[in-house]
């Protein structure tokens, strides 16, 4: 007799391949879905990205960056030793512009002149026609850093250290409140007071961050790289290089995913390059980051701590929500108030509270400075609220469902922010269709029943409610004036000129397929211009989720100017064929008229915005959620995995369902590492310390578990026939639907991601201790 | 300029290796574990490689009425595939199964995880509660070594200069047994592992231990059994065994450490748990 036991795994992994095939026969969508127009090139290979760009007579590149968390650099030493003629250097002496970093505020330098803030600042940069030169010089290069006494590398060592950063160390500190939270305090029937932590995230993009500078014989400096948001790198360039606009070229090269942290650092990066090339005579210069270089150096998400207060009655019903959010900026103040007015927007959640007070945030630290990651500072807070009302469920003894449909919004019902909700509110309706198609009843009654029995595993269920306003935040959208082009040929093909970039996400083919759909026209009439700045107007970063609702919206209302004035100039008429569209261009083509039409936001009637107060409408369109995540925990080893998932979204409109499905699952993934694995380690002096795929542990695929989405489509958003943001909401919900689930199944509080099984066999440990 | 050379024969890769110094030539089988070393050590000098890919003896399998010989350059494809190495050594199945991924397995050999010497290697374990042996080529001809003996310290084996791995000999598990295994990664596929756990028990028919054989992975500073524990257990029946003096034997028989991957702490515990409902499974 021999016997042989494994987990029950493999079981579980043939269940997962069965489900993705089910799902590819089964899916049964009657919407035009046509192929991604960069889908081939990148199955072949064939897409060039930033490092596969072949150069004549390139200089590679490297950096030398401060090896203390702060101090001062007192003295760079050139080993004597090395001929440095043969070298570029740069150094913060040679730049012809202002040395910092353009974004909101001017306090990055872009090399380090003398102080410096955190470990792994650029220094010196060095460039060489051979790129072993470039490792043997690093080696050669002495730096005399007197290192800061006492970094700080936690948001409340920072509050309270006597030696600060920034004044108080507060970038900024918001306030959103609403009625008297004092007040109902003193009239609780129930609460819970908690303290949440979620740890910093590494986006992880498949290609690492990289430019390409070149000083032209006509003297324009012209980049190219992987980047979201050409015009920020533009305006970068002109700040620091000094060269003025017209003599600068930003072109985005295929970008292979970036999910917010290729928002602002680029600009560090093509800053780095621009002031190379402008010493390297006329030869192209690389820039390329290893991926240990990309992950130590460059943004990441927002470490946050949140304590929280959540008061309701005997009947389930929201009393007060009391919540101080904080988020780790790290040493400089980059993108984090806008993060930071993103997270304590969307602190309060979908729901209903007459007395709700949040104060947000951004500390400093010397850390890296963190930046932009999907969702913005949302998941942050959307974590904690999420949690705590699960809490606060055990205690009322009332399931977590029926506590969320007593508190969630309805059209009528005030929001936070002191907006009368319109008829946009789906809130309840998400959360009703999610536990029926995920038979959340039936499967906790199934949970309850395996759960009593002798198996080696527990399981769980548990979900989240939540809602993400798509776009810039507030009157964001109003600042940015966004212009969108499109310009018809004489034979029939329409280009879209915009600044929005495709990264992976898809956005090439949905504003395709938008101006397609208004221009009554084959996809393949249409085309997506290449991201130059000297071609495309500034149509705003391809951030927040606003490429498809609020670009989509301007190709849209292009297009029609387009027909109008093909109809008017043109003599197209009302039904036209495809030939009938090229011959009414060729003839205005002819007839030397102009085939260019412009379309420029317009702020919503009802968008009104009070930055200072946070109150008003902040977004012109939310986007409804309810996410259901079931998960099994081993009795042995406390290894989590998740067994079934559930995204049930409401967008508006689906312009590319398949995109939008494809959108979900990816996010649903990384909010699954963020919950379960993804655990950013910092060295002794706050930089990454597991900065390899190996030891920054993602899910794969056998990770991940069946992911079912549903799509609900009421078209009443802000973008083309109703569409709103879809790409931030699956980042928001993972972790605390699988927190609550094994909450459920462990019968104890959890307050922290990710939920690894060192935790959870801590937690156990501990409490059989104190039993 | 390196030189790639790539015998057929073992014979003829001895003879290579013995007429060079020590050093000159990198071994690659699969190549998954030197491929990656080689790409991360920037300053490595470059060496000339001795490919042992291209000899048909040691990508043989060959089941015998006293046990297996599996070739040392047999893939954890193969090996997880083969019908008798499923049914008779079903955890040197699970553990091929759980290496890496199947893109891994499709390169990665069973020599090559036992001369890369990681103390997380997942094949280790297994081959350490079965009793494995190796059969080592050298200038003098074959040796047969206890493969619990071929650990001899951190990432160090006790190969000698010129010498190389051939094949691993499992003998069958005794008729009554139980075994198990059960690998704690960072996640469920192309992962290190935090713990692995192999068991097998000898048992009589009154249900008594005969004998206990464990391996474990990522523990101590090399793949380790545990003697102190296999020694308690022997001649015991589960209604005798103390579940602290288990505890107590295993913490004194690793030694596991904090590192990138998981705690000390963890690491005890879990194997502890592991090991407790191991012997459970006797019953
Ligand atoms: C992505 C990835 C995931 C991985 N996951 C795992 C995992 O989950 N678990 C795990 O245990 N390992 C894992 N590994 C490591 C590796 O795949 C295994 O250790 C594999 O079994 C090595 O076999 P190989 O044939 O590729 O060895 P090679 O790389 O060819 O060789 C490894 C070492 O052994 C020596 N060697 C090889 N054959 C002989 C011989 N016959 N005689 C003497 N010396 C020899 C070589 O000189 C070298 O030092 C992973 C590797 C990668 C790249």
């Amino acid at each position: 007799m021999c016997e042989y036991f494994v987990s029950g795994f493999d079981v579980f992994k043939v269940r997962f391949i069965m489900e993705i095939y089910k799902r590819d026969v089964g899916a049964v969508v009657d919407k035009a879905q046509p192929k991604r127009v960069d889908g081939l090139s990148k199955i072949l290979g064939t897409a060039v990205y930033v490092d596969d760009i072949e150069l004549n007579d390139v200089i590679y590149a490297t950096t030398l960056r401060t090896a203390s968390a702060g101090g001062v650099v007192e003295e760079i030493f050139f080993d004597p030793a090395l001929d440095w003629s043969e070298f570029i250097i740069v150094t913060a002496k040679d730049i012809p512009g202002l040395n910092a970093v353009k974004l909101l505020e001017n306090d990055q330098p872009v090399l380090v002149d003398r102080v410096f803030r955190h470990a792994g600042e650029a220094l010196v940069l060095l460039g060489h026609s051979e790129p072993d030169m470039l490792k043997k010089a690093l080696s050669h290069i002495r730096v005399h850093e007197v290192p800061l006494a006492h970094p700080v590398f936690d948001i409340d060592e920072a509050l309270s250290a006597e030696n600060k950063i920034i004044p108080g160390n507060v970038y900024s500190d918001y306030l959103l409140e609403k009625g008297d939270v004092d007040k109902s305090f003193d009239e609780i029937e129930c609460f819970i007071d908690a303290r949440f932590i979620t740890p910093s995230q590494e986006q992880l993009y498949i290609e690492p961050q990289g430019m390409i500078a070149i000083l032209q014989n006509d003297g324009v400096l012209r980049i190219d790289g992987s980047m979201q948001c050409p015009y920020y790198v533009l305006d970068a360039l002109e700040q620091c290089t000094g060269l003025s606009k017209d003599l600068l070229r930003v072109v985005q090269t295929t970008t292979g995913g970036a999910f917010g942290g290729k928002e602002d650092y680029p600009s560090v990066i093509a800053c780095h390059a621009a002031l190379l090339a402008i010493k390297a005579g006329g030869k192209p210069v690389k820039l390329v980051y290893e991926r240990g270089e990309d992950m130590r150096v460059t943004p990441k998400r927002h470490p946050s701590r949140t304590m929280l207060r959540l008061g309701a009655n005997r009947a389930g019903e929201l009393q007060f929500i009391d919540m101080d959010f904080a988020i780790d900026g790290g040493a400089y103040r980059t993108l984090s108030p806008v993060v930071l007015s993103r997270g304590v927007i969307h602190a309060p959640g979908p729901y209903f509270c007459k007395n709700i007070r949040v104060r947000g945030r951004a500390i400093a630290t010397n850390h890296p400075p963190f930046g932009a990651f999907r969702g913005f500072g949302a998941p942050q807070s959307i974590f904690a609220l999420e949690v705590a009302m699960d809490q606060l469920a055990a205690k009322l003894a009332m399931d977590p469902a029926e506590f969320r449909r007593k508190n969630l919004l309805r059209s009528g019902d005030v929001s936070p922010t002191g907006d009368i909700l319109q008829n946009d509110c789906f809130a309840q309706d998400a959360l009703e269709e999610a536990l029926r198609v995920s038979q959340y009843y039936e499967r906790q009654a199934e949970f309850k029943h395996w759960n009593k029995q002798n198996n080696g595993t527990v399981r769980g269920i548990g979900l989240a409610t939540f809602a993400h306003g798509a776009g810039f935040t507030g009157n964001g959208e109003l600042y940015l004036a966004s212009r969108v082009l499109l310009q018809a040929h004489g034979n029939g093909q329409v280009e879209i000129l915009c600044s929005n970039t495709e990264m992976g996400q898809g956005a090439a083919t949905t504003l395709v397929q938008i101006a397609a759909d208004a221009l009554q026209l084959p996809m393949d009439k249409i085309h997506l211009a290449q991201t130059d700045t000297t071609r495309v107007p500034n149509s705003g970063p391809t951030v927040a989720s606003r490429t498809c609702m609020v670009v989509g919206e301007l190709v849209e209302r292009a297009a029609n100017l387009l027909l109008q004035k093909l109809m008017t100039e043109g003599g197209l008429s009302k039904l036209y064929s495809v030939d009938e569209f090229a011959d009414a261009c060729l003839r205005m083509q002819e007839s030397k008229k102009d085939l260019l039409v412009s379309a420029s936001y317009q702020p919503p009637a009802q968008m009104l915005w009070d930055e200072n107060k946070f109150t008003g409408r902040a977004y012109s369109s939310f986007a409804w959620a309810a996410y259901i995540a079931e998960v099994e925990i081993d009795k042995l080893t406390y290894e989590t995995r998740i067994l079934n998932f559930t995204a049930v979204q409401e967008i508006g409109h689906a312009v590319h369902p398949q995109i939008v499905q494809g959108q979900i699952e990816g996010g649903v993934v990384q909010g699954i590492g963020y919950a379960l694995y993804e655990n950013v380690l910092w060295n002794d002096v706050g930089v990454m310390a597991n900065d390899r795929l190996t030891n920054y542990i993602i899910p794969t695929t056998a990770d991940i578990g069946p992911i079912q989405v549903v799509l609900m489509e009421k078209g009443l958003g802000a973008g083309p026939k109703g569409a709103k943001g879809v790409g931030e909401l699956p980042m928001d919900g993972p972790a605390p639907a699988i927190v609550n689930a094994i909450q459920q199944a462990l019968k104890m509080n959890i307050d922290q991601i990710p939920v690894m099984p060192e935790l959870l066999m801590k937690l156990a440990c501990s409490e059989r201790v104190s039993q | 300029m390196v030189e790639w050379v790539r015998p057929q024969r073992v014979g003829e890769a001895i003879s290579l290796l013995s007429k060079m110094p020590l050093d000159h030539y990198q071994i690659i089988s699969g190549g998954t574990d030197v491929m990656v070393t080689q790409r991360l050590s920037m300053h490595q000098k470059n060496r000339d490689w001795l490919d042992l890919s291209a000899i048909p003896d040691l990508k043989e399998i060959e089941v015998h009425d006293k046990g297996i010989r599996i070739g040392a350059g047999v893939t954890l494809s193969a090996l997880r595939r083969h019908p008798q190495v499923q049914k008779f050594w079903p955890m040197l199945a699970a553990s091929a199964a759980v290496t890496g991924a199947a893109p891994i397995q499709n390169r990665a050999t069973l020599g090559g995880n036992l001369c890369n010497a990681s103390p997380a290697a997942d094949n280790a374990p297994v081959l350490l509660a079965y009793g494995a042996s190796l059969e080592i080529a050298g200038q003098q001809g074959s040796r047969i070594m206890d493969y619990a003996a071929f650990h001899v310290a951190y990432r160090k084996t006790a190969l000698a200069a010129a010498e190389l791995l051939v094949a691993v000999h499992i003998p069958y598990p005794p008729d009554k047994s139980v075994s198990l295994y059960r690998k704690v990664g960072t996640r469920a596929a192309q992962a290190i592992a935090k713990v692995g756990v192999a068991a097998c028990f000898q048992i009589d028919a009154a249900k008594t231990i005969v004998q206990a054989r464990f391996g474990i992975a990522s523990v101590a500073a090399i793949p380790c059994s545990l003697p102190t524990v296999s020694h308690y257990l022997q001649g015991k029946k589960i209604k005798q065994i103390d579940a602290a003096i288990v505890r107590k034997g295993i913490t004194h028989d690793i030694a596991p450490v904090d590192d990138i991957r998981s705690s000390a702490e963890y690491r005890l515990e879990t194997t502890s748990r592991l090991i407790w409902d191991a012997i459970q499974h006797v019953e």
